[in-house]
């Protein structure tokens, strides 16, 4: 390891246990392809004639539409609240129109529409009032509220909201790990941001630590990406946290988060653990630079760097507007003729979008455009024979042979037996299968069809509870009747004060009563500065809210279609693989 | 867009591959076989080139017509090298001046039976080319046990077209007996010499045998495992399987040896006579009818090196390589099922 040579730094924190003694079982060295994309600086893309903001971009609910068509906005406002629970914001990347709230096809696996909003900058690009605050002298709750209203999420491709990773379980934080790996082929969005803003990272780290109370950062790099360690070594030495630049091998899926976990801590966890149980958690690099734009200058999260790379004439890092078409990033990249796809992530994890006319998201750190002769299509799959490659190379030690196996026999309850949940979708199996399997498409399939399965459980469940509550609640009624007219007839004096007991006995009985309070979430009286100003923009968005037209039910039955449809297609798809399968061919 | 990229779609991640197929590896293990089947033409003639060639042709005919029987496409089964491989394998097992009907005969069982009435590639629970030995020599065992002797040791020795006229014909040439160009194999020498009450030390001084085994026969062994190392160095194959296996068999042979010297021979002899080398590194390799985890790999040579041994010394067979190998196929299922790993993150030593 090359590490020594950005011995530079003096500080012994830093230089100290530069390189790490876990590993990771498994791991593939697809080619890099990651210096097409780093010759140049980071790039501002121009400003785009129409941008459709996606109100989904983070895992869990949509947000809430507060803007119509006509309407007038800044950038960097609220245009999307945070709904209930894990949800996150969305704001205007640019000062312009609403031109519609719609559904549009967006950089899903489904290819199937979602609401959006349209905007048509109006070329000024004027900022709403912004402000910072101190997050030392402020509470762990508000500076929650400040990432989740400037719509932070995880960049890494995660997007699940940053707010509610920084929330103090009841187990200890001891360390930070700050996701500076990278390790898909061809991205290269987190080596720039390392190597040109190096200072926000570790700023952004800061904030996090504080708020976690953890003790320590490790930032982990691979050590592909000196030029980024150094930059990172600098950053560091200047803080004064306890934080360490460590190079880890270069080895994919390395920058997985549980990979990276245990390759700086030693520590392994389980699928449906969570890492702060184990005392660890783990941002990636460009969410600690937004967290940090957020706190410090109350910069919401309106653009995102984008590697743009593949079958392009200019491979690039841009800084792009949330909401801009790929279409418009590939053809400032210059997308070669050939260009026949493309793909949202790298080529081992990524997203083939539907077309080039959706938008960046926030998950989108890297836009491949693909030919046929860049991605030449796979083979027909051979059967599989147990060669166990796939096995060597899981970094979830799974037996994907097995995996395979029973998906493809439909023996879900055995393929969950053998782990299935604890496949992380590296690809890792597929990449080397010498028969060419789509292994990762039938663990798709087979997750998505046990979840289909729950799903028609729960439900079914649900309806069944419902049934029984209703029928008991008819011969309650029943009863209860029988019982005042039984009352009536035996005695007309006492029938007033029996009537108001049955009254109150049927209110404490009555369905509305048994309902689980919605909880409405307690707004503590502002405590200091920074909570009075994040009260004032709930106060405000919940009146702007109040002022759009329920969209709810509107929102809702499409993305449940989508996911009922998304099930379908899979199912549709697979059938089509097994199509394609030489082995299965009938 | 490209035309798959519509959501039900064959273009999905991940997008690249390695550039490995079963053809590929499939050959690497054909070519692996050549030093070992090189030195066979050195010390015992050209004819183990016929019986490879008629086991090829045998395998390919049979593979398209199987398939083509079982309604599968023909062309990429035909290219992946399988059917070859198995051909090869058995062409090696059996002796090669047998008549070229034996070969013919023990290809096609091969692959019409074993491999394809089992559900074709990658869904045959035992080892093609075992099952072939298996049923040849139990079906004809005079001719699978006339075995050429090594060049300069038998009365006679038949030039290449004579081999052919006599694996085609049956016709030797005029008086000279089968007696003159065939020879028992090292190890049934060694197993009929012991039954006559001979020492180990005073029948290893016959001809036949050389500095580790047969003579000629142990360079083969040689040649083998040269090619096994190739195999295990571009980790076609994993150690496990070679490593348990003649591990075994030289554990329990050396304490035989150890404790008997004068009945039971040296490991070593162990290694390098038989189909023992072949085995360790090209049959119980076969990823399809060998188990999936290291534990199991290990447990599975291990058996198949006991059994071998077992077989060699008290068997009616003069070999155990075969019905070792059959043996532990029948235990992969189990053996799998009962050695499964743990999976990251779920490991006890992880509180
Ligand atoms: S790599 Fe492919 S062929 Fe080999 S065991 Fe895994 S699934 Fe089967
Ligand atoms: S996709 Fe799943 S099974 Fe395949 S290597 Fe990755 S974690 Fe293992």
């Amino acid at each position: 390891m090359e590490v020594s040579r950005f011995r530079a730094d003096t500080r012994e924190a830093v230089t100290d246990n530069m390189t790490t003694p876990y590993k990771f079982h498994g791991g593939v060295h697809p080619p890099a392809n990651k210096a097409q994309s780093t010759r140049t600086a980071i790039a501002q893309m121009p400003l785009p004639a129409k941008l459709v903001i996606p109100f989904h971009q983070h895992v869990g609910n949509t947000a809430k539409p507060l803007v119509v068509a006509g309407d007038h906005v800044l950038k960097g406002q609220l245009i999307g609240l945070p709904e209930d629970g894990i949800s996150s914001a969305i704001h205007a990347s640019t000062s312009g129109t609403i031109t519609e709230i719609g559904m549009q096809v967006v950089a899903h696996a489904s290819g199937l529409p979602d609401l959006c909003a349209t905007l048509v900058p109006d070329g000024k690009d004027e900022w709403i009032q912004r402000e910072g605050i101190n997050f030392r002298t402020s509470l762990n709750a508000d500076v929650r509220q400040v990432l989740r209203l400037a719509g932070v999420v995880g960049l890494g491709g995660g997007v699940f909201p940053s707010d509610m990773k920084l929330r103090v379980g009841k187990h200890k934080v001891k360390t930070l790990v700050i996701n500076g790996a990278e390790c898909e082929p061809y991205i290269t969005c987190d080596d720039m941001l390392m190597r040109e803003r190096a200072g926000e990272i570790v700023k952004g780290a800061e904030i996090m630590r504080w708020a976690l109370e953890a003790d320590r950062i490790l930032i982990g790099i691979e050590d592909n990406k000196p030029e980024a360690i150094a930059s990172m070594q600098l950053a560091a030495a200047a803080s004064n946290d306890d934080i360490r630049v460590v190079a880890v091998p270069t080895i994919y899926p390395g920058g997985g988060a549980k990979q990276l976990i245990r390759v700086l801590t030693g520590i392994e966890v389980a699928a449906g653990v969570r890492s702060t149980d184990k005392g660890v958690q783990c941002f990636n690099v460009a969410t600690a630079q937004s967290i940090y734009r957020a706190v410090a200058f109350g910069e919401p999260l309106v653009s995102r760097i984008v590697t743009v790379t593949g079958n392009v004439q200019r491979a690039q890092n841009l800084e792009v507007l949330i909401g801009t078409p790929v279409s418009d990033v590939v053809a400032y990249a210059g997308a070669l003729p050939d260009t026949d796809s493309y793909i949202m992530g790298g080529p081992m994890m990524g997203l083939p979008l539907p077309n080039a006319g959706v938008s960046i998201v926030k998950a989108a750190n890297c836009i491949i455009a693909a030919s046929p002769k860049l991605f030449p299509p796979a083979p027909p799959a051979m059967p599989c024979i147990r060669c166990t490659r796939c096995a060597e190379v899981c970094p979830a030690e799974l037996q994907p042979q097995d995996l395979y196996w029973f998906a493809k026999s439909k023996e879900f309850g055995k393929a969950q037996e053998y782990n299935l949940f604890d496949c992380i979708e590296c690809g890792a199996c597929s990449y080397v299968c010498p028969s060419s399997i789509p292994l990762v498409q039938y663990y798709r399939f087979a997750k998505s069809e046990i979840w289909a399965r729950e799903a028609d459980k729960t439900s079914s469940d649900a309806a069944r509870e419902r049934f029984e509550f209703r029928e008991s609640r008819i011969e309650r009624e029943k009863q209860e009747k029988a019982e005042k007219l039984a009352a009536k007839e035996k005695a007309a004096a006492e029938a007033k004060l029996q009537a108001a007991k049955l009254a109150a006995e049927q209110a404490a009985a009555s369905p509305d009563a048994t309902m689980p309070a919605i909880s409405t979430p307690a707004v503590a009286p502002p405590a200091n500065d920074a909570q009075a100003k994040i009260q004032a923009a709930i106060e405000h968005a919940k009146l702007q809210a109040a002022a759009v037209k329920p969209k709810n039910t509107e929102q809702l039955t499409p993305q449940q279609l989508a996911e009922i449809a998304d099930i379908e297609l899979r199912r549709a798809r697979i059938q089509e693989l097994a199509g394609t399968d030489v082995e299965t061919k009938e | 867009m490209r035309k798959h990229s519509h959501p039900i779609s064959a273009f999905f991640s991940p997008f690249i591959s390695k550039s490995d197929s079963v053809s590929a590896i499939m050959l690497k293990v054909i070519l692996a076989l050549i030093p070992g089947i090189a030195l066979y033409v050195w010390y015992f003639g050209p004819a183990i080139l016929v019986s490879i060639t008629l086991a090829s042709i045998t395998a390919l005919a049979t593979e398209a017509a199987m398939l083509k029987l079982r309604n599968r496409p023909i062309a990429p089964f035909l290219k992946d090298n399988s059917a070859l491989l198995t051909a090869w394998l058995l062409a090696l097992s059996i002796p090669p001046l047998a008549p070229w009907w034996l070969i013919v005969v023990g290809t096609a069982f091969c692959i019409a039976v074993a491999k394809h009435l089992y559900g074709g590639l990658g869904n045959n629970p035992f080892n093609p080319a075992m099952i072939g030995y298996a049923v040849l020599i139990v079906s004809f065992p005079v001719q699978m046990t006339q075995w050429i002797s090594p060049q300069g040791m038998g009365g006679f020795e038949l030039s290449f077209m004579q081999q052919l006229q006599y694996i085609f014909s049956g016709i030797l040439p005029d008086g000279i007996k089968l007696d003159a160009i065939t020879m028992a194999t090292p190890l049934d020498t060694l197993k009929t010499q012991l039954h006559l009450a001979h020492p180990v030390s005073e029948i290893l001084t016959q001809p036949i045998f050389g500095q580790l085994a047969g003579h000629g026969s142990e360079m083969v062994a040689g040649g083998f495992m040269i090619g096994g190392l190739y195999l295990l160095a571009t980790r076609i194959i994993s150690w496990h399987l070679p490593v348990a296996y003649l591990g075994t068999l030289f554990a329990i042979a050396g304490i035989f040896h150890l404790v008997d010297p004068a009945h039971y021979v040296e490991p070593l002899f162990h290694w390098f006579s038989g189909a023992a080398m072949l085995g360790a590194f090209f049959i119980l390799t076969d990823p399809i009818s060998s188990p999936t985890t290291h534990k199991g790999k290990l447990i599975f040579a291990a058996g198949a090196g006991l059994i071998t041994y077992l077989i060699r010394v008290y068997g009616a067979f003069p070999d155990g390589m075969a019905f070792s190998t059959l043996l532990m196929n029948i235990c992969v299922p189990l053996i799998d099922a009962y050695t499964q790993p743990k999976v990251f993150g779920k490991k006890e030593k992880q509180a």
